[in-house]
C-alpha cells in the first residue's frame, strides 16, 4: 500500500520562496496570481497492515514539524 | 571542564568549536553521530553547524533522530549544559529541547557575514562574560535561520529573559529580532551565528572568545 503525505507551512507562517514564486510568475505576465504557498509531498510505500494512525504518527515524529508545518496523509 | 563535539556526516564547523573550547582551556572528546553514549564525564556537549545529512527533509530534523541525539537530550534532562550553534540550533529545535524553529531567510539567500549581535541578557554562563545590552561582532552564515515560534513562546521566552542574543540589524526575518535562546534551566543554548569563528587573534575578531571563557569557568568552579 502507499500513503502520500502533504507537508504545507501553517498559515500564518511566512513563505518566502512561495512569495518569490509568485513574483516570478507576476514577471511572466500571469496576472492575478494572488498567493503561492509550497509545500512538499512525501510518498510512503508500506507494508499491508500500516494503518492511517502509523502514517499520523511518522508526520508528527519526523515527516512534519508542527511548529511552523501542517499536513495531511492520503492513503491510496 | 570536558566538552563533547557531535560530528554528523555533514558538519563543517565541528573542528572550529572544538578548537574554541580548548582554547578556554577544555577537555574536548569528538562524539560520531552513530555513538550512542556521550564519553564519562562530559559537562556541555557541543553540537556544531554545517549541514548534517545534507539538510534533508528540514534542517536538523535527521539528525535529532540520531542514535547520539538521544544521549544529548538524556544530558540535557538530567542538567547537563548543550551549546548549539547554526546547525545546531536547527537540531536543537527539532529536538524540542529548544522551543521554535528555523524557516528559509526572509530575503531567501544565504548569508553570510558579520554582524552585530546585542547582549540581551547576562544571567547565563554562556553570556556572563558580556555586559548587558553590549553589542558584539559575530558572524553569520546560514540559509535557514529565520527564528519563528508562535506569540506565546515569543512572550514566554521574552517573559523568563530567555533571549540571550538578538540582532541589531534583522539580517534574516527572525521574529523579534531573536539570534539565540536560552532553555528554562539556562544550561541550554542554541544560536544561529558563530561565536566560535570569532574566537582568537587570527580571526580577526575575538568577540566570541568571553562566551567561551564564561563557559569554562563556570564549569570549572561548579
Amino acid at each position: 500500500m502507499k500513503a502520500r503525505v502533504h507537508v504545507m507551512l501553517k498559515n500564518g507562517v511566512l513563505d518566502p520562496q512561495g512569495e518569490a514564486v509568485r513574483h516570478a510568475l507576476g514577471a511572466l505576465g500571469f496576472d492575478g496570481v494572488n498567493g503561492v504557498r509550497q509545500g512538499k509531498v512525501i510518498e510512503l510505500d508500506l507494508a499491508e497492515g500500516t494503518t492511517e494512525a502509523d502514517v499520523t504518527a511518522m508526520c508528527e515524529k519526523l515527516l512534519a514539524n508542527t511548529v511552523i508545518e501542517s499536513y495531511s496523509v492520503e492513503l491510496a | 571542564m570536558h566538552a563533547a563535539v557531535v560530528v554528523f556526516p555533514g558538519s563543517n564547523c565541528d573542528r572550529d568549536l572544538a578548537v574554541a573550547f580548548k582554547s578556554a582551556g577544555a577537555k574536548v572528546s569528538m562524539v560520531w553521530h552513530k555513538d550512542s553514549e556521550l564519553p564519562q564525564g562530559v559537562d556541555i556537549v557541543g553540537i556544531p553547524g554545517g549541514f548534517s545529512y545534507g539538510d534533508y527533509l528540514r534542517c536538523g530534523a535527521i539528525a535529532a533522530n540520531s542514535p547520539i541525539c538521544r544521549s544529548v537530550a538524556a544530558h540535557a534532562n538530567r542538567g547537563g549544559y548543550v551549546l548549539g550553534i547554526c546547525n545546531g540550533l536547527q537540531v536543537l529545535t527539532e529536538t524540542g529541547l529548544l522551543p521554535g524553529a528555523l524557516l528559509r531567510n526572509a530575503g531567501l539567500k544565504y548569508i553570510c557575514k558579520t554582524v552585530g549581535l546585542k547582549v540581551e541578557t547576562t544571567a547565563s554562563d554562556y553570556t556572563s562574560g558580556y555586559d548587558a545590552g553590549q553589542v558584539i561582532n559575530i558572524p553569520i552564515a546560514h540559509h535557514d535561520g529565520n527564528y519563528f515560534a508562535d506569540d506565546e513562546t515569543i512572550a514566554k521566552l521574552r517573559g523568563e529573559d530567555r533571549v540571550a542574543f538578538s540582532y541589531a540589524e534583522n539580517p534574516n526575518g527572525a521574529r523579534d529580532d531573536i539570534a539565540g535562546i536560552l532553555s528554562e534551566n539556562r544550561r541550554v543554548l542554541g544560536m544561529m551565528p558563530h561565536p566560535e569563528r570569532a574566537a582568537e587573534a587570527a580571526h580577526g575578531n575575538i568577540d566570541g572568545a568571553a562566551l567561551f571563557r564564561a563557559l569554562t569557568g563556570a564549569l570549572q568552579t561548579a
